[in-house]
């Protein structure tokens, strides 16, 4: 069956064994594989790449191989509270993200607000997710130092832009005609939005937000390695003094917590869709 | 005396098509008016039109003797006009997942200072009004309900009740039975009705179907390619006068369809959907 429907396409390369070729797509080919090939290389030299040095430091490897099999965790009360200040760290990093997205939310929305409205507001929640939270967190702790503040505000900051954007694109999203039926009893713009599109957005935009805390507590954790607080300053603090034993004790901590947060935080949002 | 609604020389296009032109209509306080026509004649149209849903490209509409849209704009007063106007609509346009009080009491927001309307704190008397709006359209038990968990009939009728805290003068309706099976919208228009009778509530009702024009409205508009064809006695409206008027697109008006399918006491054919209705009786 599928011989008589491609017979059609293929019967023009059939009589030549091969599709037909001019002088000039070889030569395009022929440079834009030579171009690659240069990417490669540079590339290679750029990042310098040197895979001998594995095996040159196998002894290292190794040790560090065997410490980290060894995970040590007679600080374990210590981990836990770092683990505990990176969650409070995406606690805040996210509510204050869906406290301040919110609005911008609704004036990026093109079914509320008129277009001279929305364009700076989008372009505006674009440059907050355009940069990193570590870009962010870097930002940050020169201005309030190292700690998990640092962490809070960088999270926000970064976390508002995405939040805004999805909780919008719920609101893009809505009936419209529940919005009518309220203007149509003399309601305000505001009561609009509280009786008519809240209502109708509420699930998805609960459902984001846990998303959102999720891989927040993730990105909490990287951000605390570069100083931003929890249990990422910890690790860092561990690996260089040396203490692999113990950073292996942290990384097996942040893997069951997060992979239990992540479990609840799932259960909860599927009540919500 | 001022009108309950008064139409001046309203036109509004999309693109090139004139979907309402140079329409004039009155409708006195107290008055119960069908608009009918095929679909796509405008009725839609007219009606967002009249309750400042849709600005005109030219025209007013006043209600009880204000304007709520003049010469292509909103007036300043047309959020307070509106509460005048009690919308009904195809789809209900209840809020699904609120409950079908609050969806009832968004009939109060106009009334309620900003702030309270907005959080929520209805007194006492707001709520009872609601209760007692419910119970006037008999669906009272299901006041704590979700919208959604009510049928096409009741959230009809929950519409109605919103208009009813409203205090609306006027209930201006589109197409409020097309989606409803017959005996739920025999129900609607016997209540539509009886707020006619009992408290003077102006009605103009966009249909459909003309056998429940005939039936429930005095008076009938009928409309065509975006004007107005024949304003006069529900008496006058012949088939063969509709036929004159709407030719071979007649027949999707006269269509022998729900109404009497609902008066006969056991129906063969109950059919949600008045196309599928249709589509069965070709
Ligand atoms: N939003 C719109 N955009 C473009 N054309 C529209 C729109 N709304 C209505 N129309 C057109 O206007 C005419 C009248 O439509 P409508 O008022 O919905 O008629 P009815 O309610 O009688 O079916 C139709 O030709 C329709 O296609
Ligand atoms: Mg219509």
């Amino acid at each position: 069956m599928t011989t008589v429907t491609t017979n059609g396409s293929t019967a023009g390369m059939n009589s030549h064994g091969m599709p037909e070729r001019s002088i000039i797509g070889i030569l395009v080919r022929t440079a834009g594989l030579a171009v690659a090939v240069a990417v490669l290389v540079w590339a290679w030299h750029s990042a310098e790449m040197n895979p001998g040095q594995l095996v040159q430091d196998a002894g290292n490897m190794a040790t560090l191989g065997k410490d980290f099999l060894r995970p040590d965790f007679t600080e374990w009360e210590f981990y836990a509270a770092g683990i505990l200040e990176t969650f409070a760290i995406a606690i805040w990093g996210t509510l204050l993200a869906v406290i301040f997205g919110i609005p911008l939310a609704l004036l990026a929305s093109a079914n509320i607000a008129p277009a001279w409205v929305t364009f700076p507001v989008r372009r505006f929640m674009d440059m907050l997710r355009a940069i990193n939270e570590l870009v962010f967190a870097l930002i940050f702790i020169a201005a309030v130092g190292l700690g998990p503040f640092a962490g809070v505000l960088a999270l926000f900051i970064h976390t508002t832009g995405v939040i805004a954007k999805l909780f919008s694109e719920a609101v893009e999203a809505i009936d419209p005609g529940p919005v009518e039926g309220i203007r149509g009893t003399g309601a305000t713009k505001l009561q609009e939005i509280v009786y008519g599109v809240i209502p109708q957005v509420l699930p998805l935009w609960i459902s984001f937000a846990l998303y959102r805390f999720e891989s927040n507590v993730r990105s909490a954790t990287v951000i605390g390695i570069v100083g931003g607080g929890g249990i990422g300053m910890t690790f860092n603090e561990t690996m260089r003094s040396f203490q692999y034993p113990q950073a292996a004790a942290i990384l097996v901590i942040v893997v069951v917590a997060v992979s239990l947060l992540d479990i609840i935080s799932q259960r909860i949002r599927a009540k919500f869709i | 005396m001022s009108y309950a609604l008064s139409i001046d020389g309203i036109t509004k296009a999309y693109g090139t098509v004139r979907a309402v032109s140079e329409i004039n209509l009155r409708i006195a306080p107290g008055e119960r008016v069908a608009l009918i026509g095929a679909s796509g004649s405008g009725k839609s149209t007219l009606i967002r039109l009249s309750s400042g849903l849709l600005t005109a490209d030219s025209g007013e509409v006043k209600v009880f003797g204000d304007a709520i849209q003049s010469g292509g704009k909103l007036t300043r007063d047309a959020r307070r006009i509106r509460r005048r106007i009690g919308l009904i609509f195809q789809k209900f346009n209840l809020v699904n997942r609120l409950s079908v009080t609050t969806n009832v009491l968004v009939g109060a927001l106009g009334r309620v200072s900003p702030l309270r309307g907005t959080f929520g704190f209805y007194c006492r008397a707001d709520r009872d009004a609601a209760y007692s709006a419910l119970e006037q359209v008999g669906i009272e038990k299901h006041a704590h309900k979700r919208a959604e968990a009510l049928s096409g009939g009741q959230q009809q009728r929950a519409a109605i009740a919103r208009t009813l805290v409203q205090r609306a003068r006027i209930v201006i309706a589109d197409e409020p039975i097309a989606s409803l099976d017959p005996k739920s919208a025999r129900r609607v228009m016997d209540l539509l009705s009886e707020l006619n009778r009992t408290q003077g509530i102006t009605l103009l009702v966009s249909l459909h179907q003309v056998d429940y024009a005939r039936a429930y409205f005095d008076r009938i508009v009928a409309m065509r390619g975006g004007e107005i064809v024949f304003d006069g006695p529900a008496a006058k409206l012949t088939p063969d006068f509709l036929t004159e008027l709407y030719g071979a697109s007649a027949e999707e008006l006269i269509l022998p369809g729900q109404f009497e399918a609902a008066q006969a006491p056991h129906t063969p054919m109950r059919m949600e959907n008045p196309a599928e209705l249709a589509r069965a009786l070709n």
